[in-house]
């Protein structure tokens, strides 16, 4: 499999791509789909296997990159990591950076090279399982993603759910997608194509934050620690594995199906993490199992996503997107035909895909010590810097000046909502589902003439609607289990 | 903590309709009701080619559901109330002022101008009195970071009077 891979030139294209991927992914704003996007017309002077190996490990370390940001300043660099900041954040404020980053670092390398595995050997069946979702099939998936709105975050379920509902309300902003009619964007112009999710996402994390810690000037220098820099320690690998295994399959499985990719795959892999934990009191509060079932799951999707887009040539994530527009525009045809009359170069991006991932592992795990030294530095420095670069990466998504004014008001609103008692994090899962929800559910009932009952007799869908059900029920069961 | 008991009890005494628990609920209720009468301005697809359900229809369903909730979550107030931090400190406002004055600085004058205002205003405030850091902060940090958008990436900032001396 790493066969194809031995050659210097290779070799150079993933190291750069690795490093590239990395500084992407860390940047707000900035992650794999923007920098694949860029460096996409560059790949035009390189050979196929070797524009495809550059996105590839682009991909991979950009979507790592994403959790040292969470893990640090509470800002997720990619949307994918967001579940990170749940535990990741809390864990550094407790002057345990170095054991944060270092569980996400090797829990996201298991994800991606499991992933890897099951691209290899299952590729071709799992597009067969892929292509037997419809849209009642992807409303119940997205239904079973909402479940965890309840028992996600500190704060009341119900207000949770407010935060979920709002953050639902927000991705209908723009014109209705099956009609074209504007909806809450009065007569403004820029709201017609919706809000994007990376100024709500930098805005409600990282300005909140900000806030957050203008009111807590007197605090600052009680965090900083100097085991800021330890790593995990072997207990914490013995308490995380199976969490990792099970996240890494979640993340593997959610990624195959071509909707939100590693983003859903975080979000349902940290409630898993959190329903099968022995403390979930401890999520939200610095669990070291919430940051390893959160990263394992989101880089395990890369690997899921590439199933759809080398078997069918349909995209399994935004980044997929990209690199299948990079296989097409070298003349790369994707689909069960790939398997059969290129191997060499299909495994060739597989052992990208498995280097990439070794790579950032030496480039994090190492280097972990070194990030770590972030929350050391006063934050009176470090937050001016951080605005700065937050709005310069949520100014490059689509140069408008809009999003930054966007990103603020959501970082006041953020701070609002934090103070009050509502957490933030249900608004982006309402935010990434929102439009799953409504898009599945109406396309659903056109299809199927406005037949609600259908729902119930499809198979696939039944099973998701059984599952949320059984997720909604599981916390309520446990507690009266531990009242007892 | 003890400032979060000092702040509850004081929340305890006052009428209903200065309590934060009220506050919070009627601006989530009152901004709610607007956007649901908003709904019925929207365009509405003729019955003809109507399939399935309208594009008013589910925002306006999440707006009830919100309204609902919220009128639950000060109901259960009543009993229960929310423990909320301390009174906000003069930083935070000056840090909100600082945003405020970002906007302005970028719609009028410069984006990088309003970078380097804000950093340089949000930095002095909360405690950095050393020139360098003040410097690095305001001057140094957003040049390095104009590189990396502007020459690694590509970016094109939009047109300011600090800007305009790069680009033309």
């Amino acid at each position: 499999m790493l066969t194809p891979l031995f050659s210097s030139k290779l070799l150079i294209v993933l190291l750069f791509g690795t490093l590239f991927g990395l500084i992407l992914g860390v940047l707000p704003g900035l992650g794999p789909t923007t920098g694949g996007a860029l460096i996409l017309p560059f790949t035009m002077t390189l050979d196929p296997l070797s524009a495809i190996v550059l996105l590839t490990s682009i991909y991979c370390a950009g979507t790592y990159g994403g959790a040292i940001t969470a893990v640090l300043i509470n800002t997720p660099g990619t949307p994918a990591a967001a579940a990170t900041c749940l535990d990741g954040y809390p864990l550094a404020q407790k002057g345990e950076a170095g054991r944060a980053l270092g569980m996400a670092t090797v829990s996201s390398t298991v994800g991606g090279i499991f992933s890897v595995i099951i691209l290899v050997f299952f590729a071709p069946l799992l597009a067969k399982l892929a292509y037997e979702f419809g849209q009642p099939e992807y409303f119940a998936l997205a239904i079973f993603g909402l479940t965890m709105l309840s028992s996600i975050g500190e704060g009341s379920p119900i207000k949770n759910l407010i935060a979920g509902a709002f953050g639902i309300l927000i991705s209908t902003i723009g014109k209705d997608f099956m009609t074209s009619i504007d909806r809450f964007t009065y007569g403004i112009n820029e709201l017609s194509v919706g809000i994007g999710f990376i100024p709500v996402v930098v805005g409600l994390f990282a300005i909140s934050e900000m806030l957050t810690q203008s009111t807590l000037l007197d605090q600052v220098f009680k965090r900083v620690a100097l085991k800021a820099v330890k790593l995990p320690t072997k207990d914490d690998y013995k308490k995380t594995w199976k969490t990792i295994l099970r996240s890494s399959g979640i993340g593997s499985f959610i990624g195959v199906l071509p909707a939100e990719g590693g983003t859903v795959a975080s979000l349902i892999g940290y409630s898993e993490a959190k329903r099968f934990s022995k403390n979930p009191e401890e999520f939200g509060k610095g669990s070291i199992e919430g940051i390893a079932g959160a990263e394992a799951a989101n880089n395990a999707a890369t690997g899921g996503a590439m199933v759809p887009t080398l078997a069918l040539g349909i995209p399994g994530s935004a980044t997929t997107a990209v690199i299948l527009t990079g296989l097409i525009i070298h003349g790369v045809r994707p689909g069960p035909d790939l398997f059969r009359e290129q191997p060499d170069f299909l495994y060739g991006i597989f052992g990208a895909m498995l280097i990439a991932n070794i790579l950032f592992f030496i480039f994090g795990f190492f280097g972990a010590k070194i990030f770590a030294r972030i929350t050391l530095v006063p934050n009176k420095i470090l937050w001016p810097m951080i605005f700065a670069v937050s709005v310069c990466g949520t100014y490059s998504l689509s140069q408008s000046i809009i999003d930054v004014w966007i990103m603020l008001f959501f970082g006041v609103l953020g701070f609002f909502m934090r103070r009050f008692g509502f957490s933030v994090v249900p608004v982006i899962i309402g935010l990434i589902l929102g439009e799953l929800v409504e898009g599945t559910l109406r396309q659903s009932l056109v299809i199927f003439d406005g037949n609600w009952l259908m729902f119930l007799t499809r198979p696939i869908a039944l099973t998701f609607f059984i599952l949320s059900l059984i997720a909604l029920a599981f916390p309520l069961l446990r507690s009266k289990k531990q009242k007892k | 903590m003890n400032n979060v008991r000092k702040q509850k009890r004081a929340n305890k005494s006052l009428p209903f309709f200065f309590k934060d628990e009220f506050k919070v609920s009627f601006i989530i209720v009152f901004i709610s009701i607007i956007l649901l009468i908003s709904t019925f301005s929207f365009d509405i697809v003729p019955p003809i080619l109507n399939r399935g359900i309208q594009p008013a229809t589910f925002p306006k369903a999440l707006l009830i559901l919100i309204i609902s909730l919220t009128l639950i979550i000060y109901y259960l107030s009543i009993k229960n109330p929310w423990k909320i931090g301390k009174k906000l400190p003069k930083t935070f406002f000056l840090t909100l002022l600082s945003f405020l004055i970002f906007v302005i600085i970028s719609k009028t004058l410069d984006f990088f101008l309003a970078i380097s205002v804000l950093s340089i205003f949000v930095s002095y405030n909360w405690g950095e009195r050393r020139i360098f850091y003040l410097l690095l902060v305001s001057i140094i940090f957003p040049i390095l970071v104009f590189i990396f958008f502007e020459t690694i990436l590509g970016l094109r900032f939009p047109p300011g009077i600090i800007t305009n001396l790069y680009y033309y």
